[in-house]
């Protein structure tokens, strides 16, 4: 499958929020051993829909990041994406995992691979993009997240906030239908965390749709459109920003609202 | 006379030791890699026959092997090649185990995270391991895995058992033919097989200190 030709590399989700969402969970359980870790989760997102979701830690928002591309896969419920249910581990899931962008807390970049290989793994071995237009197209991406001039540089040369722009990059060169960002900025110096969120709520703007669980409640007032509260394993309250953070209706979101909006 | 026939000798032997070792150095990578692929696989069969070959020729004698590959197989119409690659089936199979236990737990040291970055971008399970998960499993075991080839080195010379006429085969023959120059004999051979350990030594650590630079 070829790259298409849109005039934006970073605008590959569209606007128009019509027809079926883009990402559907339906009545999704998940369990670790005794713990249930996501209880009758019902959460769609529409294209071009940017949804943060929050909550204390333990409260699955990581998990249920990891379920919608399968690296955690479900006890029961369903999850489209883009109306097709998720295959089981294969070559299909591998196709359909190819459409989701995923950015890590811990980066995970590649780290036998210099910045531009990091880049164009993915298109050239997954999408059987040309080397040289997979080249192109990485390289206009890093000029995009700022790193250009680190492409021939490992990894381990870059700044924690550098390699977190090119793990962006490597999601977006797969030019995903939704980009799932799981703590993104949770491992990197408060410096650097910036750079991070100016590149996330760029692809917000130009239209992405995404899925990002964080605790910076100042990109969630920014730039999301919908503020999903989990806790406990379930959807507590979902609300548009604005709503959520000054008249959060659970007591459980004004109580962890409390403790990280007055420090 | 005894300095051509040693230096004829040990050119010989060598060479013969060089094939043996090149051989089952490369199918007992190629084999060990390809278990260990499986010991990791989510195909719980595949796993299971890793870890009987890992049990299996971990833990058999290499000259039970040896007797096996050479005289017990032909004996059933089995491995009928040259005595040469009888002994170098039973050295790379015997080899494949340990090559195959060093890189699964170079595996285990590459960061689950790697491998899920992989999948995330699409790539199949075989592709992860091929293109990210086993290069840098591979620079995390030089050490040990040059430890391995070390003892393959050494390993060769029970083919001299078996009518392979390698470096050892040579020594027992130079001892019977010389015995006035015992020590000659004893070194020469020794320095041979010293310098092949050497030279793999050599290889490991530039080869560490090259992939250490790209980290």
């Amino acid at each position: 499958m070829a790259a298409s030709n849109e005039p934006d590399v970073l605008s590959t989700g569209m606007q128009a929020a019509v027809g079926e969402p883009l990402v559907q969970m339906q009545n999704v359980n998940k369990s670790f051993g005794s713990l249930h870790v996501l209880q009758d989760i019902n959460l769609s997102v529409q294209r071009g829909e940017v949804v943060v979701v929050i909550g204390p830690s333990g409260s699955g928002k990581s998990t249920l990041c990891r379920t919608i591309n399968r690296l955690e896969p479900i006890d029961s419920g369903t999850i489209t994406l883009d109306g097709q249910p998720l295959p089981a581990e294969g070559r299909a899931l591998a196709r359909l995992r190819a459409d989701v962008g995923m950015v890590f807390q811990a980066f995970n970049l590649f780290a036998h691979k210099t910045v531009l290989d990091n880049v164009t793994l993915g298109p050239i071995r997954a999408r059987g993009v040309k080397k040289a237009e997979a080249e192109s197209l990485a390289m206009e991406l890093l000029e995009r997240v700022g790193v250009a001039d680190q492409a021939r540089k490992y990894p381990a040369a870059l700044s924690g906030g550098q390699q977190q722009r090119v793990a962006i990059a490597r999601a977006l060169a797969m030019r995903p239908k939704v980009m799932l960002f799981d703590e993104p900025t949770s491992a990197l110096d408060p410096e650097m965390i910036n750079e991070v969120l100016d590149v996330m709520t760029s692809l917000a703007k130009d239209g992405m749709t995404m899925i990002v669980i964080t605790h910076e409640m100042g990109f969630a007032r920014r730039a999301a459109h919908r503020v999903v509260f989990m806790d406990a394993g379930r959807i507590v309250e979902q609300a548009v920003p604005e709503d959520f953070f000054t008249n959060a209706k659970s007591e459980r979101a004004q109580d962890f609202l409390s403790k990280i909006l007055t420090h | 006379m005894y300095r051509s026939e040693l230096i004829s000798r040990l050119s010989d032997g060598f060479i013969v030791t060089l094939q043996l070792l090149g051989w089952s150095m490369l199918i007992a990578t190629v084999l060990g890699t390809l278990l260990a692929a499986m010991r990791v696989s989510p195909i719980a069969p595949l796993r299971a026959v890793g870890v009987s070959y890992v049990n299996i020729f971990r833990n058999t004698p290499l000259v039970v092997l040896f007797l096996i590959a050479v005289v017990g197989l032909p004996e059933l119409g089995l491995l009928t090649g040259s005595f040469f690659w009888r002994a170098v089936t039973a050295l790379s199979l015997y080899t494949a185990a340990f090559v195959c236990e060093v890189l699964r737990s170079g595996i285990n040291t590459v960061q689950a995270g790697q491998a899920e970055a992989a999948r995330a971008i699409g790539l199949t399970f075989g592709q992860t391991l091929r293109l990210v998960v086993l290069p840098q499993a591979f620079r995390n075991v030089i050490p040990p895995l040059a430890s391995v080839y070390i003892a393959l080195t050494k390993n060769t010379s029970v083919a001299s058992a078996f009518g392979i006429l390698d470096l050892t085969y040579q020594l027992s023959d130079l001892i019977e033919d010389f015995p006035g120059s015992l020590y000659w004999n004893f070194f020469s051979i020794a320095a041979c097989y010293i310098l092949i350990v050497a030279v793999i030594s050599g290889a490991a650590a530039l080869f560490e200190r090259r992939v250490g630079v790209s980290r």
